[in-house]
């Protein structure tokens, strides 16, 4: 019955996805579709390992702009964009590994893993702000400092370094990515190992006595995070064509985390649907300059946490389940009644 | 000899601002438990506040440790009264709320204040040791930085409020049972604590020049310290800035001030990683 829902709710989920895919450009031009896909994806790996895992990283900035270093600098020195994909998402992830691994074999907890996250964040920006220098080279490639990496290879369709996907095909490469990640985090979240998380998110104590190791499994979970992560990262350097330290800025982590709360933790489709409908509403505010952009940010961010603390997509489907209820609750008696009688 | 007593100014300059940048922090989080992401704006804020009463006219010092202290301190009220108190207790919703409150204040700063450097000149003109000048208004951080630990100590160690405070952060219950309204101590401290981070904004602004992010600057550095620190609110703040400030000097010294900085993070990582407690939850237990 499991396997039946499960393949019952990936049909329903590409459905949506391919009508959501053909729709919405006759709505936003693609350029921007793509990018609000770009952080969908980046939001769903900050809403994986927090809203499942109760692991609230700071520092989700810092492998989103380690992807996207990571796949600029190896696109400049291999010149084809197969390897400098993979390889953005691997970087990443061995470097969460690591400090996951430091952090949570050291029984760090909330507020403390959020400080250092931060403090990391904040190193490797400070760090790839100095580089401006010709004697930060690696292999072909200058980092560059604040004036970022430009001109480095795009994708291109593997194996053929001339066959450049942009535009159009871009868009509907980034959204098959989201719907393939999508899908792999549903798988995740389903199989035993996205369920001992939760039991981990609810209470460690009891899952260590389960005879779990807790350490070891947040460590995984952290890396596969990063890993989702360093994938949008590498989508978004070659959305922007050119990566910036402002990647790593404690702004951008700043907004991973509103989009997850706006959208609504313990979801999947939440800080999907919170990234891309925050990052539309800067865009359109940036056209304006009445109203700064960060004041409307801040504020939203509070109001939530004051009034809508789980967001928007639990609210939403809490609404809907009451409403439901209700209809149910009307017409269940009279059918009751009708069999006492009958 | 000229050399050493330049490093010895420095390293203790290096100490005294971070004693400075967390002094508030040590207050809202060590005593509190509320943490405050926007304690680098409340910083802002007294900067822009001294500036904006020099640029009225005021004399400086009476605009540096009067003035923005106090303006800081009402805009914390306005904060604790809003937000804040709604949040007790609930560590990670203070953090996010107070994430949004600092980006609120980064946007009306731009607002205001436009994205543009302001700062005005160092009121203490500077002096030469041998071959080297030295920045005299250096000395007057420390000097400030000392007085206000010692007059942090005679508060919470010295006066009845100072008790009342430190026995209500502990048992909120039991101060309400004698007779005395957590809720207003609360307030009061919260009031004293972005007074403080408005004080060490106002002194440290003349030196930086203000830009309305200039707050994102502090807070990793004042977090780290007080979180470092551990439990013991003063012993914690002086030790671990005197350690920061030595490791952060010393790189500064021998390779360059980024690596110093980058340094400071890197010892506070492996700090909290070996004491997860803090310095104080180690060595000092008990001390205030």
């Amino acid at each position: 019955m499991m396997q039946g829902s499960g393949r019952r709710d990936v049909l329903i989920t590409l459905l949506v996805a391919a009508l959501l895919i053909w729709v919405m450009p006759s709505m936003i031009a693609t350029y921007t579709l793509t990018v609000l896909i770009i952080y969908g994806m980046l939001g769903l790996s900050l809403g994986l390992i927090w809203g499942f895992g109760g692991i609230l990283c700071f520092g989700q900035a810092a492998f989103f702009g380690l992807g996207a270093y990571t796949y600029a600098i190896a696109a400049i020195n291999i010149g084809e964009s197969t390897v400098p994909m993979i390889l953005a998402v691997l970087v990443p992830a061995l470097f969460a590994t690591i400090l996951g691994a430091i952090m949570f074999y050291g029984r760090l907890m909330d507020v403390y893993l959020g400080v250092i996250t931060l403090v990391v964040t904040l190193i490797l920006f400070k760090f790839v702000n100095t580089t401006a220098g010709p004697q930060y080279v690696i292999g072909k490639a200058r980092i560059g400092g604040y004036n970022g990496i430009p001109g480095f290879q795009t994708l291109n369709v593997p194996g053929d370094s001339g066959a450049y996907i942009w535009g159009d095909p871009f868009y509907y490469v980034c959204a098959a990515a989201l719907v393939i990640v999508f899908l792999l985090v549903t798988w995740l979240l389903r199989s035993s190992f996205g369920r001992i998380a939760v039991g981990i998110r609810e209470n460690e104590v009891r899952m260590a006595l389960l005879g779990y190791d807790v350490a070891a499994r947040k460590t995984v979970l952290f890396t596969i995070g990063a890993a989702i992560a360093g994938l949008s990262g590498a989508l978004f350097a070659n959305w922007s064509e050119i990566v910036t330290p402002s990647l790593f800025s404690l702004s951008q982590s700043a907004e991973i985390i509103i989009w997850c709360i706006v959208g609504g933790l313990g979801t999947r489709i939440g800080p999907i649907l919170g990234a891309a409908g925050l990052a539309y509403l800067k865009f359109m505010l940036g056209q304006q300059s009445v109203i700064d952009n960060t004041l409307i940010t801040g504020l939203i961010l509070v109001l939530f946490v004051l009034f809508l603390p789980r967001g928007l997509m639990p609210a939403v489907a809490g609404l809907w389940r009451r409403i439901f209820a209700r209809m149910r609750r009307r017409t269940q008696p009279r059918t009751m009644r009708r069999a006492r009688h009958g | 000899m000229d050399l050493s007593f330049v490093i010895l100014v420095e390293v203790l300059y290096a100490i005294a601002s971070l004693v400075l940048i967390s002094a508030g922090l040590a207050v809202v989080f060590g005593m509190m438990k509320v943490i405050n992401l926007a304690h680098g704006e409340f910083m802002m804020m007294g900067g822009y506040a001294t500036i904006t009463a020099v640029n009225l006219g005021m004399n400086v010092f009476v605009a540096m440790l009067l003035i923005a202290p106090l303006v800081v301190g009402l805009i914390g009220l306005v904060v604790e009264r809003l937000v804040i108190r709604r949040l007790y207790g609930r560590l990670v919703d203070t953090m996010l709320a107070t994430w949004g409150l600092s980006l609120m204040f980064i946007g009306l700063a731009t607002m205001i204040f436009g994205n543009t450097t302001t700062g005005i000149s160092t009121p203490i003109t500077g002096f030469t040791v041998g071959d080297y000048q030295i920045n005299g208004y250096n000395f007057f951080i420390i000097v400030v930085s000392i007085v206000l630990v010692l007059c942090m100590l005679a508060v919470l160690k010295g006066t009845r409020a100072g008790l009342i405070a430190r026995g209500t952060m502990q048992r909120s219950d039991m101060a309400a049972a004698l007779g005395y309204s957590p809720d207003r101590i609360y307030m009061a401290t919260f009031f004293c604590g972005s007074a403080l981070s408005g004080l060490a904004g106002a002194v440290l602004a003349p030196l930086v020049g203000l830009v309305p992010t200039s707050g994102g600057a502090y807070i990793a550095k004042a977090f780290i310290t007080v979180i470092a620190g551990g439990p013991s609110l003063i012993a914690g703040l002086v030790s671990s800035a005197t350690s920061f400030g030595l490791v952060s000097q010393i790189f500064t010294f021998t390779i360059s001030p980024v690596i110093g900085e980058v340094a400071l993070l890197v010892a506070a990582v492996i700090v909290l990683r070996l004491m997860p407690q803090g310095i104080t939850g180690r060595f000092f237990k008990g001390k205030l």
